[in-house]
C-alpha cells in the first residue's frame, strides 16, 4: 500500500535540522525544536504502526518510479518499532543534553547534528533498497564523525581518527559487496534482490558476496570486529555516547538481521552459523573486558558488545521463538542502554573521575540516582520482572531450539558476567564508606535526573507490560521469517 | 579493468598500513576511487546507446552503475574532507601525525 507517512521520519529531522542551522544563538529554540522533531516522529511511528496492523506493510516509492526502478521505501513492523524506540531514547537523550552538554557544544549545531544522525538511522530502518541504505548509513556516519569529535578535546580527536578510519574502510567494503551483488542479480530492490537470489539458488558465489556484507555489517554492528568500540564511545560525551550506544550498532544489526533474512537465507548452515559463531566471540570478548576494567566507561561500552552478541545468537538460531526474543532484547537494549550510560554518566559528572575504586558510598548523597543505576544493572542482565527478562528467555529458548547448545552455554555464562560488572560498579561506586560530601562534588544532578526517570519507567513498563507490545513483536517476527510478505509488498504487481 | 582494480587496492592497502596520518588518508582515497572503478566494471562495460526512450538500437549501457558511483565520489569527497580537517586539528593538539604518537590516552 503506497502511504506517504513513511517519508515522515527521515524528512522531518532533516527539516528542522536545516531550519536550526540558521537560527546560530537561539539556543531555546534548538532545545525544544528538536524535542518537538523526535516527538512527531514517534508519534508518526505510532501511526505507521496502526496502519501496518491493519494494511500490510506499508511502501513509497519516490518520484513515482515503481520497485524495482525507482528507490523504495517501506515500513514493516520491524523497522517501525525500531524507528519508535530511536525516537523515545533521542527524546530522553536530547532532554539529558540540555543540562549536560554546555553551551559551546550547543552552539556549534549539537542539536542539528542530532537530528541529521536520526534522519540517517530512520533512513536505515526504512529503506528497501541496499544503495539506498548505504546512502543513509552514511548520512548516519557523517553526523556521527561530527558528533564524536564535537568539543576537540585531545582524546576525542584521538579517538574520531581512528573512528572514521574504520568507517571509512567498511563503508568501502560495503560499496565493494554491492557492486559484486549488482553484478550478479542486476537489482539494487531488496524484495527484487531476494526474488533473483531465490531464483537462481544461492550458489557459493552468492554466500561469499553475502559473508563480504557479513564483515561490513559486523564492523558497523560491533560484531566480533568490535575494536574500535571501547575507545570512540567512551571519549565523547555522556550524552553522545548514550545516543551512539543506545541507536549506532543496533543500525548495524538491524541491516544484517533484514538482509540475511530477506536475501540470504537459504543458506542457514554456512551464513547463519558464521553470525553465530561471531556472536559467541564477540559475547565472550565483550565479557572479559568488562570484567577486567575498573573504569565505568570502559565497562558500560564492553556491556554494549556482549548485547549485540547476544541479540545476534537469537538472530542465528533462526527459529520462530529466537527471533521473537531478539526482536524483544533489540528494543529492551536500545532503552536500557542509553539508561546506563546517562546514569554511569551522571555518576562520572558527580565525582568528576571514571575509575570505580576512587569513589564510594555515593547513595547516601543520591539515593534516587543509586537505586535507578541499581535498576539498570538489573535490567541489562535480565532479572525479571525487567525488560531484559523476557528476551532473554525466548533468544535462550530459540537457541537450544536450534540445538545451539554452546550458543546458549555462552549467552547464560556471559549473561552472570554482564551482572558481575555492572554490580561491581554499583557496588563500588554507591556502597562504602562515603568519600565525597555535598560540596567537593564536582557537579550537581539538577536537570539530569527526569530523561533517567523516563528510561527507567520505561524499562519496568516493558518488563511488566511485555504482553502489550506482543502483537507487534509476532507480526514483526512474522514478516522476518515469510520474505514473500515483504515481496509481494514492495513488487505489489509488477514482477512476478 | 578489473587488475588496475586490484592495483589501486593494493597501493591504498599499503597506504592505510603506513605510520603517516596523510597517508593513511591518501591510502583511503585511493581505496575509493578503485572501488568506483569496481562499480563501473562489475556493471558490465558494454558498448551502446544512451538509455533513451526513441533511439531504434538493440543495445542500451546501463545507466544505473554510473548513477552510483556519482554518489559514491560525492560521499567520499564529503567524508575525505572532514578526515583531513580531523587530522589537522589532532596534529594541532597533539603535536605529532605518527599513529604511534595517537595511542590510547593517558589516564586522567
Amino acid at each position: 500500500m503506497m502511504n506517504n507517512l513513511i517519508i515522515g521520519p527521515i524528512i522531518i529531522p532533516v527539516i528542522i535540522g536545516l531550519v536550526l542551522v540558521v537560527f546560530k544563538n537561539n539556543l531555546g529554540l534548538h532545545r525544544y525544536l528538536s524535542l518537538f522533531a523526535t516527538v512527531l516522529i514517534g508519534l508518526l511511528a505510532v501511526l505507521l504502526l496502526k496502519q501496518i496492523s491493519t494494511g500490510g506493510i506499508q511502501v513509497l516509492y519516490l518520484g513515482g518510479w515503481e520497485a524495482p526502478f525507482g528507490i523504495t521505501l517501506a515500513a514493516d513492523t520491524f523497522a517501525v518499532l525500531l524507528v519508535l524506540t530511536t525516537a523515545i531514547v533521542t527524546f530522553c537523550c536530547l532532554w539529558y543534553a540540555f543540562s549536560s552538554i554546555g553551551a559551546e557544544r550547543e552552539q556549534h549545531y549539537f542539536y542539528p547534528l542530532c537530528l541529521f544522525l536520526i534522519a540517517g538511522v530512520n533512513g536505515s530502518f526504512l529503506t528497501g533498497d541496499i544503495f539506498n541504505l548505504f546512502v543513509c548509513f552514511e548520512v548516519m556516519l557523517v553526523a556521527s564523525y561530527v558528533l564524536i569529535s564535537l568539543g576537540g578535546t585531545r582524546m576525542q580527536l584521538i579517538e574520531s581518527i581512528k573512528y572514521v578510519l574504520i568507517n571509512m574502510i567498511s563503508s568501502f567494503l560495503f560499496l565493494v559487496a554491492v557492486a559484486y551483488l549488482y553484478a550478479i542479480t542486476g537489482t539494487l530492490n531488496l524484495a527484487h534482490l531476494s526474488i533473483r537470489v531465490a531464483q537462481s539458488g544461492q550458489d557459493g558465489l552468492l554466500t561469499v558476496v553475502s559473508l563480504l556484507f557479513l564483515i561490513v555489517f559486523s564492523l558497523k554492528a560491533a560484531l566480533f570486529l568490535f575494536y574500535w568500540l571501547p575507545g570512540s564511545y567512551s571519549a565523547p560525551p555522556t550524552a553522545i555516547a548514550a545516543i551512539f550506544a543506545a541507536l549506532l550498532t543496533k543500525v548495524g544489526v538491524y541491516a544484517m538481521v533484514r538482509l540475511f533474512s530477506l536475501v540470504f537465507y537459504h543458506d542457514p548452515g554456512t551464513t547463519h552459523l558464521f553470525i553465530g559463531a561471531l556472536a559467541a566471540a564477540s559475547m565472550v570478548l565483550g565479557a572479559l573486558g568488562a570484567v577486567a576494567y575498573d573504569d565505568i566507561k570502559k565497562i558500560i561500552t564492553y556491556n554494549v558488545v556482549i548485547s549485540i552478541g547476544f541479540v545476534l545468537a537469537g538472530f542465528a538460531s533462526f527459529s520462530l521463538v529466537g527471533i521473537r526474543g531478539m526482536v524483544y532484547y533489540l528494543l529492551h537494549d536500545m532503552i536500557v542502554k542509553a539508561l546506563l550510560f546517562l546514569s554511569a554518566g551522571t555518576v562520572i559528572h558527580l565525582t568528576g573521575t571514571a575509575k570505580i575504586r576512587k569513589v564510594s558510598g555515593l547513595i547516601r548523597l543520591h539515593p534516587q540516582l543509586g537505586w535507578m543505576f541499581f535498576i539498570a544493572a538489573l535490567s541489562v542482565s535480565g532479572i525479571p520482572p525487567l525488560s531484559g527478562f523476557i528476551g532473554k528467555v525466548f533468544v535462550t529458548a530459540g537457541v537450544f531450539h536450534s540445538a545451539y547448545y554452546w550458543l546458549g552455554g555462552i549467552g547464560l555464562f556471559t549473561s552472570l558476567m554482564v551482572l558481575y560488572s555492572v554490580m561491581k560498579i554499583f557496588m563500588n561506586v554507591f556502597w562504602g564508606h562515603t568519600n565525597l560530601t555535598a560540596e567537593t562534588e564536582k557537579g550537581t544532578t539538577q536537570g539530569l535526573l527526569p530523561p533517567i526517570v523516563a528510561l527507567t519507567a520505561l524499562t519496568i513498563a516493558l518488563g511488566l507490560g511485555a504482553e502489550g507490545i506482543h502483537s507487534f513483536v509476532d507480526l514483526a517476527v512474522d514478516g522476518l521469517l515469510n520474505p514473500n510478505l515483504y515481496i509481494d509488498a514492495v513488487l505489489a504487481q509488477n514482477v512476478k | 579493468m578489473s587488475i588496475m582494480v586490484g592495483i589501486l587496492f593494493a597501493i591504498g592497502t599499503y597506504l592505510i598500513l603506513s605510520k603517516t596520518l596523510l597517508r593513511i588518508i591518501l591510502g583511503t582515497s585511493i581505496i575509493g576511487h578503485g572501488v568506483n572503478l569496481l562499480i563501473l566494471t562489475m556493471g558490465g562495460l558494454k558498448k551502446g546507446v544512451p538509455p533513451i526512450l526513441g533511439l531504434n538500437e538493440q543495445y542500451f549501457t546501463d545507466p544505473l552503475p554510473q548513477a552510483l558511483i556519482l554518489t559514491a565520489i560525492v560521499i567520499n569527497f564529503a567524508t575525505t574532507a572532514l578526515f583531513l580537517v580531523l587530522s589537522y586539528r589532532a596534529y594541532s593538539v597533539v603535536g605529532s601525525d605518527d599513529i604511534e604518537q595517537l595511542r590510547g590516552f593517558d589516564d586522567e
